[in-house]
């Protein structure tokens, strides 16, 4: 059967490394840039290798208060996965059987990827000025002075941010949940039930475990969306910027190698976000594979 | 509807509610308040919620008027257009040749797994770090100019490789390829090679049972890919901005600059034409492959 490869083969394999390279090269060339000497500029050659970007960027005297940007971020990414997951897993068991609604629910679902971001970006922004407006309006009109002196907006990183960060994170999630399901032996659960489970049982003790790794999956793909979206943000965010977002004005600005620095920490986070994920699902597997059956233990 | 099925079609209403709701609140209303605010009038500094035509007919400025010279908006449509179908070009061959060779010239499984893991990791860096990247390469003192101006092939830099349509092309099929490589990858890996045995065996060359087996079976995976990647760039304002040097204009971008000048039915009325543009492309594509099946 082995019949050696086929000219084919070395092409094709030619043609990989060459996108492979194409993909590298560039993150390559500003991991390094970053280490650049105090002197250095923005491109090659460097000129001598020191910490002194990342020093600046630390102090927070290069660009501007990065670090709460950073801490938003953060914390939006970790909301945004959180809900992403539980809405997520909620609507995927809903989704195994037809009900009223669930195909108009799927279209709506699809419809969220593919309109473009900008433009429900531009209705949430729409729709939170709006709401500004008729609660001022009402606090006026029916005398909350206290209201109608303090309320500002409704707009914010955990109102409307959060919900267009949601636009584009849950129809990944759903989709993700699909897949999982098809692949689901519902035998599993008939065995569960058969043996007296309740339905909570059922999905704690015996679809839960199963399915857990592709969760983790969905939780995974949940903040590395949220923590690197932009366009969705962009009018829907409030006063305040997110990391991308702050990235994305000081493209136009800055001109030392500060912005690679940032660039390697950014990414270092989403390296260390991705290795903790890849490790649980791992950790996951193990400890299955060594319990194995549980049969007789009881719950 | 027997009381069991009404029990089973509440659990499941309940269990979709959360999803639902998030849709409706931050999808539905939002799209409907953007056709509404683009009727609405505007001055200097507020909307005014006035049925008014001027957000289209300041859009559509010049359009009727000047012919046959091309007008603003269509011009930048063009454009967008001629970016769209450039970078989709692009992404299907790129995408198609590396699903391909994943896909039918990688043998083993764990060869597979950690192949596409490699092209799966620069995905964990933001886009506007994986933009800003090829400025070291492309800049003026760049590496590629570097190595133009020292073998000789050029005596001054070359401009045009940094904030130019080429930069955001590159940008975009740098960011984008993979989303095509996914889908088709997953087409791929589902068809019967029984299938490609038995073409070979009825004589079919290499290029034959591509062309009328594979590319055929990949349907799917190909049409899903090109909506993605062409409503991205349709939409896109932040790579044709940070790789166009704010400079180049696209259907995204002028929604942008709108919205920055707080023009907001005008920018809603872009974002209308915008939506109505992108899925008249998206009905056609999906036409258009069908169309060839039928053939």
């Amino acid at each position: 059967m082995d019949e050696g490869r086929p000219r084919s083969f070395y092409l094709l394999a030619a043609f990989f490394a060459a996108y492979v390279l194409f993909l590298y090269g560039p993150m390559i060339a500003i991991f390094v840039l970053s280490f650049q000497g105090p002197d250095g500029g923005l491109t090659f050659p460097m000129n001598g290798v020191s910490l002194a970007w990342f020093a600046k960027l630390w102090s927070g005297t290069g660009i501007v208060d990065i670090g709460a940007a950073f801490l938003r971020s953060l914390k939006l990414g970790l909301v945004v996965m959180i809900l992403t997951v539980v809405i997520s897993v909620l609507a995927g068991l809903a989704f195994r059987r037809r009900f009223p609604g669930s195909a108009v629910l799927f279209y709506v679902a699809i419809a969220s990827l593919i309109v473009p971001s900008i433009v429900t970006s531009l209705g949430i922004g729409l729709e939170f000025r709006l709401i500004d407006e008729v609660v001022k309006h009402l606090a006026e009109r029916w005398g909350w002075t206290h209201i109608a002196a303090t309320y500002t907006t409704a707009m914010g990183l955990f109102t409307s941010g959060l919900g267009a960060h949601l636009t584009w994170t849950l129809p990944f999630g759903l989709l993700i949940m699909f897949a999982i399901f098809n692949r689901f032996d519902p035998r599993y659960e008939e065995a569960a039930r058969d043996l007296g489970a309740t339905r909570w049982q059922t999905f704690r003790f015996v679809v839960l475990p199963i399915i857990l790794p592709s969760v983790v999956g969905i939780g995974l793909f949940g903040f590395t969306l949220s923590w690197d979206e932009i366009a969705r943000s962009s009018q829907a965010i409030g006063s305040v910027n997110t990391l991308p977002l702050d990235l994305q004005g000081l493209t136009t600005t800055v001109t030392t190698p500060d912005i690679y620095a940032l660039g390697t920490v950014t990414s270092a986070v989403s390296f260390l976000v991705i290795g903790l994920a890849l490790y649980t699902i791992r950790a996951i597997g193990t400890r299955r594979d060594r319990h194995g059956s549980d049969a007789g233990r009881g719950v | 509807m027997t009381p069991s099925t009404l029990t089973r079609h509440m659990t499941a209403w309940a269990q979709a509610t959360p999803m639902a709701a998030v849709f409706f609140f931050f999808f539905i209303v939002p799209l409907a308040l953007v056709v509404m605010v683009s009727f609405w009038d505007y001055n200097d500094y507020e909307m005014i919620p006035t049925f008014s035509g001027r957000g289209y007919t300041e859009t559509f400025e010049g359009c009727l008027t000047r012919l046959p010279e091309m007008c603003t908006m269509f011009k930048t449509y063009t454009k967008t257009v001629k970016l769209a179908a450039m970078v989709w070009v692009l992404t299907l061959v790129i995408g198609f040749t590396v699903a391909y060779f994943l896909a039918f010239h990688v043998r083993s499984k764990t060869w597979q797994i950690a192949l596409s893991l490699v092209c799966t990791i620069p995905f964990w860096t933001s886009n506007v770090i994986r933009m800003i990247a090829w400025i070291p390469l492309l800049g003026r003192n760049g590496l590629i100019n570097q190595g133009l101006t020292g073998v000789g092939l050029v005596d001054r830099p070359v401009e045009w490789l940094l904030f130019s349509e080429f930069s955001v092309v590159l940008a975009l099929v740098h960011l984008f390829t993979f989303f095509m490589v996914i889908p088709i990858f997953n087409s791929m890996i589902r068809i019967d090679h029984a299938l490609i045995e038995a073409a070979r065996d009825a004589g079919a060359t290499g290029w034959q049972t591509l062309r009328h087996v594979v590319i055929p079976l990949c349907k799917p995976g190909i049409v899903i890919g090109s909506i993605f990647v062409i409503t991205i760039v349709m939409g896109d304002f932040v790579t044709v901005g940070v790789m166009g040097g704010q400079q180049i204009a696209s259907a995204g971008k002028v929604v942008q600059t709108h919205l920055d000048a707080l023009q907001f039915p005008v920018a809603a009325a872009n974002a209308v034409v915008l939506l109505g543009v992108t899925l008249v492309i998206i009905a056609a594509l999906s036409r258009l492959v069908d169309v060839r099946k039928e053939l």
